[in-house]
């Protein structure tokens, strides 16, 4: 034994008599967790996160978060000598005076946005395998708190630099509390301490941005990673993979070399692009004074289907009470648009629980195809979003494509009703045409492409049957059938209770099973192989396979 | 000196004098007085080619005699600063109809401008063109252009001069690309072009033109931050941060997920 392995060994002794450490260990680094690709975007999420937090510690020790107004004096050229807020002065000097300042702002923006990216291409995976399905439900309401304070930590800190462009999203965000009937404009006054905008913004936002909500940020990864420890991880659907088992590989080192290497590539390529791509130069904008609105003022692209929404929105729909404003357009776009996004998010695994009656835990992943309604309601929202950001940069889309911005507007506006049900009509078709494709090749195999002609001048193309591992995952999935409606009358002939509320959800369950594809039974499986004598040219079987034969199979 | 003093009883001598005077009171004059616009200075030939140009290249729309159409704008007394702007970035002659007129290579070299500009001027007084150095951005201060520009002009142009979108497909060009001259600049403010309004020199002194011109001339030296993407702001940098960002990490998290079966 070296005096290194002795001496590591001493300190987990030391450790282990004192805290229990070495059970802990144990048990995590035996843990299996799958593997796949797309388990690593919430890692990526995580991660940006932990740059974020490094970065923006570093952001701190020279921002000065005060609305006081002062002279700027040196670099940029184009400021030396304006009047202008500590907040705004403090970012310049940051930027051009402090050694690596600029770099850390830039990484700490970016880092931001691709935290949001993360979380969104994070979810997109959850919901579109339905890994929100019970046990899950709950750690998927924590992903939408993540997902919201993700939001409220990137509204909250760009607002800090107190540029034009970042004031006129605090203008926009007054706009819409005012927009709240009765209660609008005292809440406005409260939030801004007085009339807009007053000169305690900025320090508020400060301490949410700095304390309040990344201490909520944390509180909910610790709570979502828990969970995910506590339910284990879900795995893709493939052979020997059941809701009993988990396949892959130990924490301990595989997932410890693989997840503490990709912190440094997520770093690596924050580092890089913070440091080769500008982004949110405030000194282009100038300090913040009420009255210029640049073109192209946009928020993050996280915020930016608000912004489309608001675009899309007439400006008639704004009406006057007697004495008091209904302001429609502001209210519906800004505050019932996302609301209904929200809403969708936050109660769909309990209504697809609720159509499906389906009571059990699931720990292996739906295909996509294999759920055609919520792969299409998934298509439908995503569209409904992508078209509020696009219509949200409408006039950059208007001169890079030389189009008209009105054109633009009436195209968006038409397309935000009609885009989501087209999408969603597409995808279900798409889906259940790969779910016949899947039968289709479960029972005939692949095509060869090798003709045979038999003694009795009959032609038949050679089919080579799909192996075990290609079988079980486009065998192994449900297809549950829509809810039995029971009659509306009970043996008796009296009117049962409830019965309207139970025909409700009848009818949404037609809606999301009455088109649906039977996985192949072994009983259809053996007919297909009779009839066609052409499969046993092949003669080559693959073998059986069992649980767990693939790789290391941890306990569930 | 004794060869001046000696002859400085000389016959010649105030003539001589004369002659230095007058080179310096001209030479004087030519350094302070506000240049004149190369219209006042232009010979009646330059005015006479420029009538030849007009007629072969402008008439149709403008008409013969200048005074335009229902549809199309009378060019007495736009001014040979008007003139200069839109054949010099060749949006005159027009070429199609459209949204608006577009920027597109000139179509007349620098004299043919001049006599044209000479020939419109001619018709009726106007802004004249700008001497070099109503336009030097060395002179101008980027600050106050900046302030300038941030309150008369970013929210057309963009905050930098990026160019934006205005109604029914019409637009604010970008004043970043490298055709786009200090004199042009200059010229748009004075004369307003298409959807552009007038700032005249009550509204923005000569001096704040300059400084709006100092302000572009240092937004064209790129950003402090690298590469500028644009200069567009949220929407572009959203896009790259998709497409470079997480581009990027599921590449590494394919590769990643891919190492171990």
């Amino acid at each position: 034994m070296s005096t290194t392995e002795r001496a590591a060994a001493g300190t987990a002794d030391y450790l282990d008599q004192r805290t229990g450490l070495g059970k802990a260990v144990k048990e995590f680094a035996r843990k299996t967790f799958p593997d796949h690709w797309s388990f690593l975007l919430g890692e990526v999420a995580l991660y940006s996160f932990v740059i974020l937090i490094l970065s923006g510690f570093f952001l701190t020790m020279f921002f000065v978060p005060s609305m006081a107004l002062i002279e700027h004096h040196g670099a940029p050229a184009t400021m030396d000598g304006v009047l202008m807020s500590e907040a705004f002065s403090s970012t310049l000097h940051m930027s051009f005076d402090v050694r690596g300042g600029l770099l850390m702002r830039q990484i700490h923006h970016w880092a931001a946005l691709l935290f949001m990216a993360a979380i969104v291409t994070h979810m997109m995976r959850v919901f579109f395998t339905g890994a929100f399905r019970k046990p899950r439900e709950l750690n998927w309401l924590v992903g939408i708190g993540l997902l919201i304070t993700g939001l409220g930590a990137g509204f909250t800190g760009y607002s800090l630099p107190d540029d034009v462009l970042s004031g006129n999203g605090l203008r926009i965000t007054d706009g819409v509390i005012k927009s709240i009937p009765i209660i609008g404009s005292y809440m406005s006054y409260f939030v801004f301490g007085g009339e807009f905008p007053g000169e305690d913004i900025i320090p508020r936002l400060f301490t949410l941005h700095i304390l309040v909500v990344p201490a909520i940020i944390l509180a909910m990864i610790g709570l979502h990673l828990m969970m995910v420890v506590l339910h284990k991880h879900t795995q893709y659907p493939g052979g020997g993979r059941t809701d009993k088992n988990v396949v892959g590989f130990p924490l301990f080192p595989v997932y410890v070399a693989k997840a503490g290497g990709f912190f440094f590539v997520v770093f690596g390529v924050l580092a890089l692009m913070g440091g080769t791509m500008a982004i949110n130069n405030v000194w282009n904008y100038g300090p913040y004074d009420p009255s210029p609105v640049s073109a192209g003022a946009q928020p993050d692209w996280y915020m930016l289907f608000l912004e489309g929404s608001l675009r899309l929105m007439p400006g008639v729909t704004e009406y006057m009470i007697g004495d008091y404003t209904l302001s429609l357009n502001v209210l519906v776009p800004a505050v019932i648009i996302p609301g209904i996004l929200f809403t969708f998010l936050i109660v769909y695994p309990f209504v697809e629980a609720r159509v499906t009656k389906d009571k059990r835990e699931h720990h292996v992943l739906d295909r996509p195809r294999n759920v055609p309604v919520r792969t299409g309601l998934g298509v439908a929202f995503l569209t409904a979003f992508i078209i509020l950001a696009l219509a949200g940069s409408n006039d950059l889309i208007a001169t890079h494509f030389s189009l008209s911005i009105n054109e633009i507007t009436w195209v968006f506006r038409i397309l935000l009703f009609v885009g989501p049900w087209f999408a969603f009509w597409v995808t279900k078709r798409i889906c259940l045409g790969l779910q016949r494709k899947d039968r289709e090749l479960v029972l005939h195999g692949h095509e060869t492409g090798r003709i045979v002609r038999f003694a009795n001048g009959e032609y038949i193309e050679v089919h080579r049957p799909l192996d075990e591992q290609e079988r079980w995952l486009r065998v192994a999935y449900d297809a549950p059938t829509p809810l039995e409606l029971e009659p509306q009358t009970d043996a008796r002939g009296v009117p049962r209770k409830g019965y309207k509320k139970e025909r409700r959800w009848a009818r949404l369950s037609r809606f999301f099973y009455e088109d649906r594809i039977e996985p192949v039974t072994p009983s259809e499986l053996a007919a297909a192989h009779a009839h066609g004598s052409h499969d046993e040219l092949e003669g080559a079987k693959a073998p059986e396979l069992h649980a767990g034969d693939t790789t290391h199979e941890g306990d569930r | 000196m004794k060869a001046l003093a000696a002859r400085r009883h000389h016959r010649l001598a105030p003539v001589v004098l004369l002659l230095l005077a007058l080179l310096a009171t001209g030479g004087l004059y030519a350094l302070l007085a506000p240049s004149p616009a190369s219209a006042d200075s232009a010979s009646t030939q330059d005015i006479e080619t420029g009538e030849k140009l007009f007629q072969a290249n402008c008439a149709t729309c403008h008409g013969p005699s200048a005074t335009g159409t229902d549809d199309v704008p009378s060019l007495v007394g736009v001014g040979a600063a008007a003139v200069d702007f839109q054949v010099s970035s060749g949006r005159m002659p027009m070429q199609s109809n459209g949204p608006q007129a577009i920027r597109k290579p000139a179509q007349f070299d620098a004299e043919q401008t001049a006599q044209l500009a000479a020939y419109v001027a001619s018709l009726g007084t106007g802004p004249t063109v700008p001497t070099d150095e109503q336009v030097d951005p060395a002179l101008g201060d980027p600050a106050t252009g900046a302030a300038v520009f941030r309150t008369n002009c970013a929210m057309c142009h963009n905050a930098v001069g990026a160019g934006g979108a205005l109604s029914e497909g019409k637009f604010a060009p970008s004043l970043l690309e490298a055709d786009v001259t200090d004199r042009q600049i200059y010229e748009a403010m004075q004369t307003g072009p298409q959807s552009m309004p007038v700032f005249n020199d009550a509204n923005i002194t000569p001096e704040e033109k300059r400084d709006v011109i100092a302000y572009i001339e240092e937004q064209r030296d790129g950003s402090a931050g690298g590469l500028s993407l644009g200069s567009l702001g949220p929407v572009s940098e959203g896009l790259w941060a998709w497409v470079v960002g997480l581009g990027l990490l599921i590449g590494a998290a394919v590769w990643i997920g891919a190492k171990s079966s």
